[in-house]
């Protein structure tokens, strides 16, 4: 009878459907000009998704997307028995520049989302939502879009506003923003999660419609490689 | 494929050889010794089929490079001189002579809007693990698009990879679009300058063109010109 126990852990723990991992998350910034702030990396059960497109923004994915504020989503992610490694790159990930996260997942948490704040803009975000982790070892490569959150007008002025609900953009990080923009709307339309539309910026860093610089705060799908390593 | 006839007539000649010593040994009793034949040499050949999905940004001679280590290009990473040679200019030659390149093969011309080209590169005696391909965006500062280190280590004869490609900015050049700074068609001005003035020196996606009838007033760009991902089809078979 003990020994027939044992062969039936030893069965359950090689089994793929339940089996921890170890998993190893490189995060790339492919953009020209866009900053990250603090990311997200975590690995979750189903009953948990930081975003759905679509559908209207939690308040915690709001604050991360308008102001770069990942604790709503930390806490929300621990309630739910989440693994997850808060801020990675110790503070803003720069263009072109990579970060590892390394997560031991739990049995039950077999997909994985990452999320940041794009800046400057006013409620983008670069995301991977919910993407099943495959139980089989190896390295795989995903690319990731930008998203909006649909919370707030993309008036592209930098005004420091970087709380939920107030309008503009809270800095632009590689110090190459302007100043005086009349907005480029005031309305947001779509309240729902969203695929970006992408900024406009403009060539008046002293004016203009927009604070941002259209040849360097412009970018084109996808925005982010994430390289996933299964131990 | 021009040499290929060279080796059909060695395969004969040794046949012959072979022929002519087996009479000269068919006078005596002693066994037949028959020489190891003369191995024939492996070709690996492969088709590169692109076509050019955009709305008007021509696209330099493609490189193809057939080799085993090292890339063309790294996202993140600065661009090599001759990437920057081929990125700003469309000059292909640097590339072409990489100490990685096993084999290679270029486009004759320039690859205009919703044409398509085939590139035929081919090797012997040792299948190439990576192919990689890299085209510049002519009517840009330094935009370009490729395939970088694609493994065909598995690619059996008459299968194929069909892929879809995004562009790249080499980071060399600043995307101004001023007049004089745009090879292409579009402004006809300088190619490559060794001097890097981008906002970052290093290879990322590109962001598009922005152009003078979306906001910036000192492009020589125009609205035809703007683009997005992907803009290059590639289709790579095997066909030795």
């Amino acid at each position: 009878m003990k020994g027939k126990l044992l062969t039936l852990s030893a069965l359950m723990a090689l089994s793929p459907l339940t089996m921890a991992q170890q998993l190893e998350v490189t995060v790339t910034n492919l953009t020209n000009g866009i900053h990250y702030t603090p990311l997200v990396v975590t690995a979750h059960t189903d009953a948990v998704s930081l975003f759905t497109l679509g559908e209207s923004a939690s308040a915690e994915l709001q604050a991360m997307a308008e102001g770069g504020d990942i604790s709503g989503l930390v806490t929300v992610l621990g309630d739910a028995s989440a693994d997850v490694v808060e801020n990675p790159a110790g503070g803003l990930l720069a263009p072109a520049a990579s970060t590892t996260a390394m997560l031991d997942t739990d049995d039950a948490n077999m997909y994985l989302s990452v999320a940041g704040m794009m800046l400057p803009t006013n409620d983008g975000f670069v995301a991977l939502n919910s993407w099943p982790i495959p139980t089989e070892a190896g390295t795989y490569t995903v690319y990731l879009n930008a998203y909006d959150a649909g919370t707030e007008a993309n008036d592209e002025i930098i005004n420091g506003g970087g709380a939920s609900g107030t309008p503009g953009i809270p800095v632009a990080p590689g110090g190459d923003g302007g100043t005086g923009a009349t907005g480029v709307t005031s309305t947001e339309a779509n309240e729902m999660v969203h695929v970006h539309r992408g900024a406009l910026g403009d060539d008046d860093p002293a004016g203009g419609k927009s604070d941002l610089d259209n040849t360097v705060h412009r970018w084109l799908n996808p925005v982010a490689k994430v390289t996933v390593v299964v131990m | 494929m021009k040499r290929f006839p060279k080796y059909i007539k060695l395969g004969m000649v040794s046949s012959m050889l072979l022929i002519l010593s087996a009479c000269s040994d068919s006078d005596n009793d002693l066994p037949e010794v028959t020489p190891p034949p003369t191995p024939e040499p492996v070709i690996y050949s492969f088709e590169v089929s692109v076509t050019n999905l955009t709305y008007a940004q021509p696209l330099s001679p493609i490189a193809v490079v057939l080799h085993d280590e090292g890339n063309l290009f790294s996202l993140g990473e600065t661009a090599s001189e001759a990437l920057e040679i081929m990125a700003e200019g469309g000059d292909n030659s640097e590339l072409l002579a990489l100490s990685v390149a096993l084999a290679t093969g270029s486009s004759e011309d320039v690859l205009m809007p919703g044409t398509s080209t085939m590139v035929e590169v081919m090797i012997e005696d040792m299948m190439p693990s990576n192919i990689s391909l890299a085209t510049m965006l002519v009517n840009t500062n330094d935009a370009f698009t490729g395939v970088n280190a694609r493994s065909i280590a598995d690619l059996a004869v008459g299968e194929s990879i069909s892929l879809l490609t995004s562009s790249y900015d080499a980071g060399t050049e600043a995307n101004s679009e001023m007049m004089g700074t745009i090879p292409g068609q579009a402004d006809g001005g300088e190619g490559y300058n060794a001097e890097r003035d981008d906002v970052l020196d290093m290879v990322t996606m590109h962001s598009g063109v922005v152009s003078v009838d979306d906001g910036l007033t000192s492009s020589v760009l125009t609205q035809a010109h703007k683009f997005d991902n992907p803009t290059m089809r590639v289709v790579i078979t095997r066909t030795q």
